[in-house]
Protein backbone atom coordinates (compact mmCIF):
# COMPACT_ATOMS: atom_id res chain seq x y z
CA UNK A 1 0.00 0.00 0.00
CA UNK A 2 1.06 3.58 -1.05
CA UNK A 3 1.93 5.76 2.08
CA UNK A 4 -0.69 8.39 0.78
CA UNK A 5 -3.50 5.77 0.63
CA UNK A 6 -2.23 4.38 4.41
CA UNK A 7 -1.98 7.30 6.03
CA UNK A 8 -5.56 8.42 4.17
CA UNK A 9 -7.26 4.99 5.20
CA UNK A 10 -5.74 5.95 9.16
CA UNK A 11 -7.49 9.59 8.83
CA UNK A 12 -10.75 7.97 7.95
CA UNK A 13 -10.49 5.29 11.06
CA UNK A 14 -8.86 8.04 13.57
CA UNK A 15 -11.98 10.10 13.40
CA UNK A 16 -14.32 7.80 13.42
CA UNK A 17 -12.83 5.66 16.59
CA UNK A 18 -12.44 9.34 18.13
CA UNK A 19 -15.66 9.88 17.45
CA UNK A 20 -17.05 6.34 18.79
CA UNK A 21 -14.90 6.51 21.71
CA UNK A 22 -15.76 9.92 22.72
CA UNK A 23 -19.37 9.37 22.70
CA UNK A 24 -18.64 5.54 24.52
CA UNK A 25 -17.01 7.71 27.15
CA UNK A 26 -19.04 10.78 27.49
CA UNK A 27 -21.89 8.77 29.44
CA UNK A 28 -19.29 7.04 31.20
CA UNK A 29 -20.22 6.09 34.88
CA UNK A 30 -17.35 4.94 37.29
CA UNK A 31 -18.60 1.52 38.99
CA UNK A 32 -18.37 3.49 42.28
CA UNK A 33 -20.41 0.32 44.25
CA UNK A 34 -17.73 -2.17 43.54
CA UNK A 35 -14.90 0.30 44.21
CA UNK A 36 -16.53 1.34 47.37
CA UNK A 37 -17.23 -2.37 48.45
CA UNK A 38 -13.55 -3.45 47.83
CA UNK A 39 -12.29 -0.51 50.09
CA UNK A 40 -14.68 -1.45 52.67
CA UNK A 41 -13.93 -5.06 53.69
CA UNK A 42 -9.97 -5.20 52.78
CA UNK A 43 -8.94 -4.32 55.96
CA UNK A 44 -11.57 -6.71 58.09
CA UNK A 45 -11.93 -9.56 55.85
CA UNK A 46 -8.09 -9.98 54.79
CA UNK A 47 -6.47 -7.42 57.83
CA UNK A 48 -4.76 -6.18 54.68
CA UNK A 49 -4.43 -2.33 54.16
CA UNK A 50 -3.30 -1.26 50.31
CA UNK A 51 -6.42 -2.26 48.94
CA UNK A 52 -4.63 -2.43 45.58
CA UNK A 53 -2.56 -5.59 47.06
CA UNK A 54 -6.07 -6.98 47.99
CA UNK A 55 -7.12 -6.72 44.56
CA UNK A 56 -4.22 -8.21 42.75
CA UNK A 57 -3.55 -11.23 45.14
CA UNK A 58 -6.80 -12.21 46.93
CA UNK A 59 -9.84 -10.57 45.46
CA UNK A 60 -8.62 -10.90 41.31
CA UNK A 61 -6.06 -13.33 41.84
CA UNK A 62 -6.47 -15.78 39.87
CA UNK A 63 -6.50 -12.38 36.90
CA UNK A 64 -2.94 -11.80 38.37
CA UNK A 65 -2.23 -15.29 37.75
CA UNK A 66 -2.66 -15.41 34.04
CA UNK A 67 -0.96 -11.84 33.53
CA UNK A 68 2.27 -13.48 35.66
CA UNK A 69 2.34 -15.83 33.35
CA UNK A 70 2.50 -13.61 30.31
CA UNK A 71 5.11 -12.27 31.63
CA UNK A 72 7.39 -15.77 31.92
CA UNK A 73 6.07 -16.47 28.43
CA UNK A 74 7.62 -13.29 27.08
CA UNK A 75 10.84 -13.87 29.23
CA UNK A 76 10.85 -17.53 27.92
CA UNK A 77 10.47 -15.98 24.29
CA UNK A 78 13.30 -13.96 24.56
CA UNK A 79 15.88 -16.38 26.21
CA UNK A 80 14.46 -18.95 23.24
CA UNK A 81 14.92 -16.34 20.05
CA UNK A 82 17.99 -15.09 21.45
CA UNK A 83 20.00 -18.23 22.27
CA UNK A 84 22.81 -19.15 20.47
CA UNK A 85 22.81 -20.49 17.64
CA UNK A 86 25.31 -23.84 16.49
CA UNK A 87 26.60 -22.22 13.63
CA UNK A 88 27.96 -19.15 15.62
CA UNK A 89 31.08 -17.79 16.43
CA UNK A 90 32.30 -14.98 18.95
CA UNK A 91 34.24 -12.82 16.86
CA UNK A 92 35.38 -9.04 17.32
CA UNK A 93 32.68 -6.82 16.43
CA UNK A 94 33.18 -4.85 13.37
CA UNK A 95 32.71 -1.43 14.70
CA UNK A 96 35.48 -1.94 16.96
CA UNK A 97 39.33 -1.22 16.25
CA UNK A 98 41.39 -3.82 16.87
CA UNK A 99 43.94 -4.31 19.90
CA UNK A 100 42.74 -1.16 21.27
CA UNK A 101 41.00 -1.45 24.77
CA UNK A 102 37.36 0.10 25.90
CA UNK A 103 38.39 2.57 28.23
CA UNK A 104 37.10 1.73 31.80
CA UNK A 105 34.13 3.36 33.35
CA UNK A 106 35.61 6.91 35.68
CA UNK A 107 36.11 6.33 39.59
CA UNK A 108 33.38 8.53 40.23
CA UNK A 109 30.59 6.47 38.25
CA UNK A 110 31.87 2.97 39.75
CA UNK A 111 31.93 4.40 43.13
CA UNK A 112 28.53 5.77 43.17
CA UNK A 113 27.02 2.63 41.45
CA UNK A 114 28.75 0.67 43.88
CA UNK A 115 27.32 2.01 46.84
CA UNK A 116 24.45 2.54 45.38
CA UNK A 117 23.58 -1.12 44.77
CA UNK A 118 23.23 -2.20 48.41
CA UNK A 119 20.56 0.73 49.62
CA UNK A 120 18.70 -0.69 45.74
CA UNK A 121 18.48 -4.11 47.43
CA UNK A 122 17.69 -2.77 50.97
CA UNK A 123 14.55 -0.94 49.40
CA UNK A 124 13.94 -3.31 47.07
CA UNK A 125 12.98 -6.12 49.60
CA UNK A 126 11.58 -3.52 51.88
CA UNK A 127 9.08 -2.76 49.32
CA UNK A 128 8.23 -6.71 48.57
CA UNK A 129 7.66 -7.54 52.11
CA UNK A 130 5.25 -4.32 52.70
CA UNK A 131 3.28 -4.68 49.52
CA UNK A 132 -0.10 -5.66 51.51
CA UNK A 133 0.55 -2.74 54.34
CA UNK A 134 1.72 0.09 52.14
CA UNK A 135 1.54 0.76 48.40
CA UNK A 136 3.89 -1.58 46.55
CA UNK A 137 4.26 -4.95 46.75
CA UNK A 138 5.65 -7.92 44.38
CA UNK A 139 5.52 -6.09 41.09
CA UNK A 140 7.69 -2.56 42.56
CA UNK A 141 9.94 -4.43 44.55
CA UNK A 142 10.69 -7.13 42.25
CA UNK A 143 11.68 -4.14 39.48
CA UNK A 144 13.42 -2.36 42.38
CA UNK A 145 15.86 -5.30 42.64
CA UNK A 146 16.57 -5.98 39.24
CA UNK A 147 17.56 -2.43 39.16
CA UNK A 148 20.88 -3.63 41.46
CA UNK A 149 22.77 -5.71 38.36
CA UNK A 150 22.08 -3.00 36.50
CA UNK A 151 24.08 -0.49 38.44
CA UNK A 152 26.85 -3.40 38.77
CA UNK A 153 26.99 -3.51 35.12
CA UNK A 154 27.43 0.76 35.12
CA UNK A 155 29.70 0.40 37.34
CA UNK A 156 32.17 -1.88 34.78
CA UNK A 157 31.62 -4.95 36.46
CA UNK A 158 30.37 -7.13 33.54
CA UNK A 159 32.35 -10.19 34.75
CA UNK A 160 30.95 -10.07 38.51
CA UNK A 161 27.00 -9.31 37.34
CA UNK A 162 28.40 -12.73 35.98
CA UNK A 163 29.40 -14.10 39.03
CA UNK A 164 26.41 -12.79 41.10
CA UNK A 165 23.92 -13.46 39.01
CA UNK A 166 24.35 -16.27 36.62
CA UNK A 167 21.76 -17.37 34.42
CA UNK A 168 20.98 -20.58 35.66
CA UNK A 169 20.14 -18.80 39.15
CA UNK A 170 18.03 -16.36 37.57
CA UNK A 171 16.35 -18.82 35.61
CA UNK A 172 15.48 -20.67 38.36
CA UNK A 173 14.38 -18.18 40.59
CA UNK A 174 11.65 -16.76 37.76
CA UNK A 175 10.38 -20.72 37.38
CA UNK A 176 10.39 -20.83 41.22
CA UNK A 177 8.30 -17.33 41.45
CA UNK A 178 5.71 -18.29 38.82
CA UNK A 179 5.31 -21.65 39.76
CA UNK A 180 5.31 -21.07 43.49
CA UNK A 181 1.77 -18.58 42.77
CA UNK A 182 0.49 -21.55 41.39
CA UNK A 183 1.53 -23.80 44.45
CA UNK A 184 0.20 -21.43 47.03
CA UNK A 185 -3.03 -21.39 45.27
CA UNK A 186 -3.69 -24.86 45.04
CA UNK A 187 -2.61 -25.24 48.24
CA UNK A 188 -5.56 -23.19 49.14
CA UNK A 189 -7.65 -25.74 47.05
CA UNK A 190 -6.45 -28.47 49.37
CA UNK A 191 -6.96 -26.72 52.50
CA UNK A 192 -9.48 -24.05 52.53
CA UNK A 193 -11.32 -25.98 49.23
CA UNK A 194 -10.91 -22.81 46.79
CA UNK A 195 -8.07 -21.88 44.34
CA UNK A 196 -5.75 -19.08 46.28
CA UNK A 197 -8.53 -19.03 48.81
CA UNK A 198 -6.13 -17.69 52.11
CA UNK A 199 -4.73 -20.54 54.23
CA UNK A 200 -2.32 -18.92 56.08
CA UNK A 201 -3.33 -16.83 59.68
CA UNK A 202 -4.45 -13.31 58.80
CA UNK A 203 -2.63 -11.30 61.85
CA UNK A 204 -3.45 -7.79 62.08
CA UNK A 205 -3.76 -5.08 59.55
CA UNK A 206 -0.67 -3.04 59.65
CA UNK A 207 2.01 -5.78 60.39
CA UNK A 208 4.86 -6.76 57.86
CA UNK A 209 2.98 -9.90 58.92
CA UNK A 210 -0.31 -10.17 57.92
CA UNK A 211 -2.90 -10.81 54.82
CA UNK A 212 -2.14 -14.48 55.33
CA UNK A 213 -1.18 -16.03 51.87
CA UNK A 214 -1.26 -13.06 50.08
CA UNK A 215 2.24 -12.01 52.17
CA UNK A 216 3.32 -15.16 50.76
CA UNK A 217 2.14 -14.68 47.17
CA UNK A 218 3.83 -10.94 47.21
CA UNK A 219 6.78 -12.76 47.11
CA UNK A 220 6.49 -15.31 45.08
CA UNK A 221 5.87 -12.51 42.37
CA UNK A 222 8.96 -10.50 43.32
CA UNK A 223 10.87 -13.34 43.09
CA UNK A 224 9.36 -14.19 39.45
CA UNK A 225 9.39 -10.00 38.20
CA UNK A 226 13.18 -9.67 40.02
CA UNK A 227 14.81 -13.25 38.18
CA UNK A 228 13.01 -12.35 34.74
CA UNK A 229 14.15 -8.47 34.55
CA UNK A 230 17.60 -9.47 35.31
CA UNK A 231 17.29 -12.72 32.96
CA UNK A 232 16.46 -10.12 30.32
CA UNK A 233 19.46 -8.16 31.11
CA UNK A 234 21.85 -10.70 30.66
CA UNK A 235 20.58 -12.06 27.33
CA UNK A 236 20.58 -8.49 26.45
CA UNK A 237 23.57 -7.52 27.52
CA UNK A 238 25.34 -11.11 26.24
CA UNK A 239 24.12 -10.22 22.71
CA UNK A 240 25.86 -7.03 22.41
CA UNK A 241 28.84 -7.89 24.00
CA UNK A 242 30.00 -11.54 24.70
CA UNK A 243 29.33 -12.60 21.47
CA UNK A 244 31.05 -10.03 19.59
CA UNK A 245 33.67 -10.03 22.25
CA UNK A 246 36.62 -12.68 22.37
CA UNK A 247 36.81 -11.82 25.87
CA UNK B 1 -14.96 14.12 36.84
CA UNK B 2 -13.59 15.54 33.73
CA UNK B 3 -13.50 15.19 30.01
CA UNK B 4 -9.44 15.74 29.61
CA UNK B 5 -8.35 12.18 30.52
CA UNK B 6 -10.30 10.88 28.06
CA UNK B 7 -9.30 13.50 25.65
CA UNK B 8 -5.69 12.25 26.38
CA UNK B 9 -6.38 8.77 26.09
CA UNK B 10 -7.81 8.76 22.91
CA UNK B 11 -5.02 11.28 21.56
CA UNK B 12 -2.09 8.86 23.01
CA UNK B 13 -4.03 6.10 21.38
CA UNK B 14 -4.13 7.92 17.72
CA UNK B 15 -0.83 9.37 17.66
CA UNK B 16 0.66 5.82 18.49
CA UNK B 17 -0.82 4.22 16.26
CA UNK B 18 0.05 6.90 13.79
CA UNK B 19 3.90 6.57 14.52
CA UNK B 20 3.20 2.67 13.85
CA UNK B 21 1.53 3.21 10.55
CA UNK B 22 4.60 5.52 9.22
CA UNK B 23 7.57 4.16 10.96
CA UNK B 24 10.81 3.32 9.59
CA UNK B 25 12.55 1.47 11.67
CA UNK B 26 11.28 -1.65 14.25
CA UNK B 27 12.62 -0.01 17.34
CA UNK B 28 10.47 3.25 16.85
CA UNK B 29 7.48 0.79 15.76
CA UNK B 30 8.02 -0.88 19.30
CA UNK B 31 8.06 2.02 20.83
CA UNK B 32 5.33 3.55 19.48
CA UNK B 33 3.26 0.65 20.71
CA UNK B 34 3.88 1.08 23.94
CA UNK B 35 2.74 4.82 23.48
CA UNK B 36 -0.25 3.07 22.33
CA UNK B 37 -0.38 0.89 25.27
CA UNK B 38 0.12 4.29 27.86
CA UNK B 39 -3.02 5.28 26.79
CA UNK B 40 -5.11 2.15 28.59
CA UNK B 41 -3.11 3.41 31.64
CA UNK B 42 -4.43 7.01 31.01
CA UNK B 43 -8.03 5.65 30.68
CA UNK B 44 -8.37 3.43 33.21
CA UNK B 45 -6.63 5.88 36.10
CA UNK B 46 -9.27 8.46 34.66
CA UNK B 47 -12.20 5.92 35.11
CA UNK B 48 -11.19 5.13 38.58
CA UNK B 49 -10.41 8.56 39.73
CA UNK B 50 -12.78 10.42 42.28
CA UNK B 51 -12.76 13.81 43.18
CA UNK B 52 -11.48 14.98 46.92
CA UNK B 53 -11.09 11.16 47.98
CA UNK B 54 -7.88 9.50 49.27
CA UNK B 55 -5.48 6.98 48.17
CA UNK B 56 -6.97 3.07 48.88
CA UNK B 57 -4.42 2.60 51.31
CA UNK B 58 -6.22 2.37 54.95
CA UNK B 59 -3.05 2.80 56.90
CA UNK B 60 -3.35 6.27 58.58
CA UNK B 61 -6.98 6.69 57.43
CA UNK B 62 -9.78 4.69 58.96
CA UNK B 63 -11.25 2.32 56.41
CA UNK B 64 -14.64 3.29 54.93
CA UNK B 65 -13.04 6.51 53.97
CA UNK B 66 -14.13 7.75 50.40
CA UNK B 67 -11.33 6.57 48.53
CA UNK B 68 -10.39 6.05 44.22
CA UNK B 69 -11.02 3.19 42.87
CA UNK B 70 -8.31 0.24 43.60
CA UNK B 71 -9.83 -1.95 40.83
CA UNK B 72 -8.39 -0.36 37.80
CA UNK B 73 -5.21 0.42 39.85
CA UNK B 74 -4.45 -3.15 40.45
CA UNK B 75 -5.19 -3.73 36.35
CA UNK B 76 -2.84 -0.85 35.21
CA UNK B 77 -0.09 -2.14 37.89
CA UNK B 78 0.27 -5.44 36.81
CA UNK B 79 -0.02 -4.09 32.72
CA UNK B 80 3.18 -2.01 33.57
CA UNK B 81 5.39 -4.44 34.31
CA UNK B 82 3.93 -6.62 31.90
CA UNK B 83 4.71 -4.76 28.59
CA UNK B 84 8.06 -4.05 29.68
CA UNK B 85 8.34 -7.60 29.24
CA UNK B 86 6.43 -7.68 25.73
CA UNK B 87 8.03 -5.10 24.87
CA UNK B 88 11.60 -7.01 25.56
CA UNK B 89 10.00 -9.78 23.70
CA UNK B 90 9.47 -7.49 20.61
CA UNK B 91 12.83 -5.66 21.05
CA UNK B 92 14.42 -9.57 20.34
CA UNK B 93 12.23 -9.96 17.45
CA UNK B 94 13.84 -7.14 16.13
CA UNK B 95 17.21 -8.46 16.51
CA UNK B 96 16.48 -12.11 14.69
CA UNK B 97 15.13 -9.98 11.59
CA UNK B 98 18.13 -8.21 11.06
CA UNK B 99 20.09 -10.74 11.74
CA UNK B 100 18.33 -12.83 8.92
CA UNK B 101 17.38 -10.47 6.23
CA UNK B 102 19.85 -6.95 8.05
CA UNK B 103 16.63 -4.47 6.98
CA UNK B 104 15.16 -2.91 10.21
CA UNK B 105 13.02 -1.16 7.75
CA UNK B 106 9.35 -2.68 8.14
CA UNK B 107 8.52 -1.58 4.78
CA UNK B 108 11.32 -3.18 3.47
CA UNK B 109 10.44 -6.60 4.84
CA UNK B 110 7.88 -7.85 2.20
CA UNK B 111 9.30 -11.16 1.73
CA UNK B 112 7.95 -14.63 3.72
CA UNK B 113 10.64 -17.13 4.17
CA UNK B 114 10.74 -20.62 6.12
Amino acid sequence: MKPAARLTLFGVAAVTFAVIVGSAVADIRPNDWYADFVNRVTVPERQITDAVTAVNFDIRGFDTLGEEFIMFASVLGVALLLRRHRDERDGPPRDRAQGRDIPPPSDAVRILTVALVGPVVLFGIYVVAHGQVTPGGGFQGGVVLATAPLLIYLAGEYQSLCRLAPRWLMESAEALGAGGYAIVGAIGMLRAERFLENWMPLGRAGDVFSGGSVALIDWTVGLEVAGGFILLLLIFLEETLVRRDPA
Amino acid sequence: MTWLPYAVAIWLFLVGIYGVITSRHFVHLIICLSVVQSSTYVLLLGIGYRVGAAAPVFVDIPPGTPAVDPVVQALMLTDVVVEVTVTALLLALAVLAHERTGKLDPNKLGILRG
